[in-house]
């Protein structure tokens, strides 16, 4: 044993991320999280990794109300803006590869190559959303040549607070490509990070808090998924809710919930090898939990009928 | 018709103080409610729909025949020519003696004495034009003087024009002052006041000309001359009718209102008729209050007239040519 | 007081509209019984008048309608686009051939104005098939993909208010994008929906494309739940919604729902009045106020509220309630005693909460289901006449100081379809317009519609879009 092999190394302590602060869970709980059973290396399987929060049903709550409060500035925000601060995303997320490329091969049980192109493509991801904010209105609205004088105008909004039931499998990839196109069209989120694997998860929190993200913009809570979303599902305040994470028993109970006050609600992928995170994402996360707008106004004339200017 | 009492020259002391400078003036024109011009039209087209049938019809062709100031203002005329247009005022359909006489005949000053003559004690009211009709381009003493002139040969009603020019240039208290002028000029005489508003061109400028006018002392508010593209339409003298409605829940004094120019069918007359019903009321459903400034549209009145009597439909030959 | 300018009666004929005394359901191109034999009557509500009887569709004819939907799919989707938008072109122009007959049978089966169904359903019901039939071979560039592919079969829910004009929004982009369907329209208003299966007979339409199963809530659950049924459209209550997606939830089937309202119509005191008068009488007196969109919600400046509820008094005094077929009648009859009971309760409640009600002065007819044009003052928003849905003609007016006050109260709903906004100032437009959650904003306008333009709520008013580009997105994968 080397000399540097003597230093016990200082470990992290992984808290919420709710309203842009990091609390503790108000339930006081924590539990276990250990290294994916397949990860490789001299780390060891089913090591153990932190003590992740279990988010409570309050937990859920604060959170659904730091995302309400935060919707109107985000929304509000200019499109150039919220794309800036997705890129500022990446770049930090890019300075702490090592890190993500490190605790993503815990997770998931990748080798560090894997791990690796994981953690690029999460990166390349958000570059991709931060490119689509100021330019979805114009893919996913519409001018409308209605049959009268009239001005129609047809544009996406945010929907609100969307509840995210992150994947399970893809700890930070996957997470990202659920996240990202949600909080690009000026949505506030609230993330249940993958049960068994939430360290990724609670780690981007960092990066957001650091990357001009505002406060409550992105919550994230560790804990049972099962114990949290339907918390989230039958809150009134939730616009949306997106089931990716959910098994199908749990996705129709979330369904089923969300319908009281007729949330959208985005269906997991009805494949049962689950979603392939590398492909081309497209536009569809994107418009998911946008509302269109049409405004209409009259357009007159210049002056009445036939007069001379 | 009996003499009716005329208009105050100068707003009602309520408003007194809308008139004391051009600055007041103009807030307070600038102040009145604006006219969404799609909307305008769209109201005026969906009373354009209403069904007038059987004995609503035949009470809104007497009516409209009651309420016409038949009118000739050619370069052309002659006392020939208005001498039998006052015939027809008096006897519009010599083949059914319940036709209603006209309002009134309107003529040029220079006419004004032949039309007098010819409809003496018939209750026909004279109109004459004034104040260099049709552009109204000419010294105020000069617009005096023609208004003196038709009173003097025998002229009932002045329908005199504004001076769009200073209107558009933002001199309304000029044209203000001007109205006022004629009004004072016109002494008894029912005086109304032309807009022209194909040439204020926007509903706004309709709406803020109708009070201006309706603060100088005018008897009724009158949308145009006849002679330029656009004349009276349901949707500016809607703009019209508002403002008299509006003006008398203000002030309690009634003004008339007179579309002019580009009414030819009954059916249209039909429609103005309800544009009145509906938006000024039963209280302008009457000569002294509502006319149409109109030449050919009588015979076409009479004609359908005829078809409801008879129940066939008549023809150019039955109706007098004038 | 006698009005001095009476208008005589102006009716438009019956006679161009031949209802048979029997109706059958439309499945697989022919007229049938219903399985289980039952029939309902369909009534004029404003004479109480039996129409015709027509069959009641269970579950046994979900069945067979589903079944023929899913046989006619695979012909039908297979059809190039042109194809399937020349049978849509055909349906347009036969509609518009046929206006007059279907616009007097609209009148008489759901007891709205002639001057409406002639001037607005009508036009409306041709010009979202024409609307429709023109994508039919443009699907690839409406931004759903190179190569978008229809659903499969649609089971469609729709309700009494626009009973053509909601089946045309259901049944045109459904067609268009190469889906077949099974439509219910409501117990209270089947006619015009049969009718329709003739226009699709005379079309040359193949069977089994558009089925029309006339029935009650039943027949609209069993045809949601149906196992082969891949994509569902509602449109009616919310409460209905709810349970519809509740239904669905756990499966494939695609949901789109437009719900109810409560809209607001937002009125500054720098507004075009007489418009904003116009715009809010026909905010909330179109269709008698059932209308999804109604401003139901009269949210007026304080500085003048007088004004604009004297002018909004003087206007109402001027409408025309009575016979829906006198082509001057502006008010017609509630469409059932149902919507009746449920209006006229609301209207008590509010009056027993201590709104002012106000009723203009209008005679009602003796016979069928009338409710004269109503508003309240002094409304607040925890009245139950400015939260709850009343679907009538009745308007809830309420005070604002400032624009972000206006903006507050016209979203504190758990609705969200549409909202209205009046001032001659451009910039507060476009500011309120942007802060209201509404899926319609009309500014200086009113319940206005186009098929190009996309129409559906915010929040409880449901989801997805009807109308233009956004309306095919329901039924493409």
């Amino acid at each position: 044993m080397s000399q540097a092999d003597a230093r016990l190394s200082v470990l992290k302590t992984y808290k919420l991320y709710v309203g842009g602060k990091f609390p503790r869970s108000e339930s006081g709980r924590v539990y276990e999280v250990t290294a994916a059973k397949s990860a490789g290396g001299a780390a060891g399987r089913g090591r153990w990794l932190a003590n992740a929060p279990r988010a409570s049903r309050k937990d859920a709550r604060d959170a659904v109300a730091a995302a309400r409060k935060a919707v109107a500035g985000w929304s509000g925000a200019t499109a150039y803006n919220r794309g800036q601060v997705l890129y500022r995303v990446a770049e930090m997320l890019q300075g702490r590869r090592e890190q993500y490329t490190a605790e993503v091969a815990d997770a998931e049980g990748l080798s560090k190559a894997k791990s690796a192109a994981q953690v690029d493509a999460a990166i390349d991801r958000w570059v991709w959303y931060a490119g689509w904010t100021d330019k979805v209105a114009q893919v996913a609205g519409a001018g409308n040549p209605v049959a009268g004088p009239y001005f129609n105008l047809s544009a996406p909004e945010p929907t609100g607070v969307v509840a995210v039931v992150a994947p399970q499998e893809s700890a930070l990839l996957g997470l990202v490509s659920v996240l990202a196109p949600v909080i690009a069209t000026g949505n506030a989120a609230v993330v249940v990070a993958a049960e068994e694997r939430p360290l990724p998860a609670l780690s981007l929190a960092e990066v957001l808090a650091t990357s001009d993200v505002p406060g409550g913009v992105v919550n994230v809570l560790s804990g049972r998924t099962a114990e949290i979303a339907p918390t989230l599902a039958a809150h009134q305040d939730v616009n949306a809710i997106d089931l990716t994470g959910a098994d199908a028993e749990l996705a129709r109970e979330l369904e089923v919930a969300a319908a009281d006050n007729l949330k959208r609600v985005l269906r997991p992928s009805a494949d049962p090898g689950g979603t392939d995170w590398t492909a081309d994402p497209g536009t569809g996360r994107l418009t998911a939990f946008l509302e269109t707008k049409t405004v209409w106004h009259p357009t007159g004339s210049l002056g009445v009928a036939g007069s001379a200017y | 018709m009996p003499r009716i009492p005329t208009a105050a020259a100068g707003p009602p002391a309520s408003l007194a103080d809308v008139t004391a400078s051009d600055g007041a003036l103009r807030r307070f024109l600038h102040g009145l409610p604006g006219v969404d011009p799609v909307g305008l039209e769209a109201r005026a087209a969906a009373l354009g729909t209403r069904s007038i049938k059987t004995t609503a019809k035949a009470y809104a062709l007497d009516l409209a025949v009651s309420m016409i100031d038949l009118t000739t203002l050619e370069g052309a005329d002659t006392p020939g020519k208005v001498r039998s247009l006052c015939a027809k005022a008096r006897t519009p359909d010599p083949t059914d003696r319940t036709t209603p006489q006209v309002a009134a005949v309107c003529v040029y000053p220079d006419l004004a004495a032949t039309a007098a003559g010819a409809l003496a004690g018939s209750g026909v009211q004279v109109a004459s034009v004034a104040t260099a009709f049709p552009s109204g381009r000419a010294a105020l003493e000069v617009k005096l003087a023609d208004t003196r002139a038709a009173l003097a040969a025998g002229a009932d009603e002045i329908d005199m024009v504004i001076d769009r020019g200073a209107f558009l240039a933002g001199r309304y208290l000029e044209v203000y002052e001007q109205i006022r002028a004629v009004r004072e000029a016109a002494g008894t005489a029912r005086l109304k006041v032309i807009f022209e508003t194909g040439e204020l061109s926007t509903y706004d400028n309709i709406r803020r000309a109708s009070w201006l006018g309706m603060l100088a002392g005018a008897d009724f508010i009158k949308t145009s001359t006849g002679k330029v593209g656009v004349n009276a339409t349901p949707a500016n003298t809607l703009v019209l009718l508002e403002a008299v409605r509006d003006y008398r829940a203000a002030t309690g004094v009634q003004v008339g209102v007179k579309p002019a120019g580009g009414i030819r069918t009954a059916k249209d007359a039909v429609k103005f008729l309800v544009l009145v019903n509906e938006t000024a009321g039963d209280d302008w459903l009457d000569n002294r209050w509502f006319r149409f400034g109109a030449s050919s549209l009588l015979n076409d009145l009479l004609m359908q007239r005829q078809k409801l009597r008879t129940g066939r439909y008549s023809g150019p030959d039955y109706v007098t040519v004038d | 007081m006698t009005k001095l300018f009476e208008y005589a009666p102006a009716p438009e004929s019956r006679s161009v509209v031949d209802i048979a005394p029997s109706y059958g359901l439309f499945i697989d191109g022919e007229f049938t019984e219903a399985a289980d034999g039952r029939v309902f009557k369909s009534v004029a509500p404003a004479t109480e008048e039996v129409l015709s009887e027509v069959a009641r569709a269970g579950e046994a004819d979900v069945d067979r309608a589903v079944a023929a939907a899913r046989r006619a799919f695979g012909p039908w989707s297979a059809l190039p686009g042109a194809e399937r938008g020349k049978y849509l072109f055909r349906i347009a122009r036969i509609i518009q051939e046929r206006s007059r007959e279907l616009a007097v049978l609209e009148t008489l089966d759901n007891g709205k104005p002639i001057r409406e169904t002639r001037d607005a359903d009508l036009p409306l019901v041709a010009a979202h098939f024409f609307y429709y039939a023109g994508w039919a071979d443009k699907l690839g560039y409406a931004g759903f993909g190179a190569d978008p592919k229809p659903l499969g079969v649609a089971g469609q829910v729709i309700p009494w208010n626009f009973p053509l004009l909601m089946l045309a929004w259901k049944i045109a982009p459904a067609l268009a994008c190469g889906n077949t369907v099974v439509l219910k329209p409501a117990e209270t208003t089947p006619l015009s929906a049969l009718f329709f299966a003739d226009i699709c007979r005379q079309a040359g339409l193949p069977a089994g494309v558009v089925n029309i199963l006339p029935g009650y809530g039943d027949a609209g659950a069993a045809l949601v739940a149906h196992p082969d049924v891949d994509k569902v459209a509602f449109t009616g209550s919310t409460a209905v919604g709810k349970e519809i997606a509740r239904a669905v939830a756990g499966t494939d089937k695609r949901l789109t729902l437009e719900l109810g309202g409560k809209g607001a119509n937002i009125v500054f005191d720098d507004a075009p009045v007489d418009q904003a008068v116009e715009g809010i009488v026909g905010g909330i007196f179109f269709n008698q106020g059932q209308v999804c969109c109604a401003g139901s919600r009269l949210l007026v400046q304080e500085s003048v509220a007088d004004e604009v509820l004297e002018s909004l008094k003087r206007r109402l005094g001027t409408l025309r309630l009575g016979d829906p077929l006198d082509k001057n009648t502006d008010i017609g009859a509630v469409n059932s005693p149902e919507q009746l009971a449920r209006i006229t309760e609301l209207a008590e409640a509010g009056e027993a909460e201590g709104a002012e009600r106000w009723t203009a002065p209008c005679e009602l007819p003796t016979s069928g289901y009338w409710f004269a044009p109503t508003l309240f003052t002094g409304v607040t928003q925890a009245h139950r006449v400015a939260r709850e849905e009343i679907f009538g003609p009745v308007l809830s007016v309420l005070t604002f100081r400032t624009p972000a006050e206006a903006v507050a109260k016209a979203n504190n709903t758990p609705y969200g379809l549409s909202a209205g906004v009046w001032t001659e100032k451009g910039s507060r437009i476009l500011a309120v317009a942007d802060r209201l959650r509404a899926g319609v904003v009309w500014a200086n306008t009113f319940n206005k519609f186009d098929p190009a333009s996309p129409f559906g709520g915010y929040k409880e008013s449901g989801f997805g879009r009807e109308g233009g580009r956004h309306g095919l997105e329901a039924y493409l994968r």
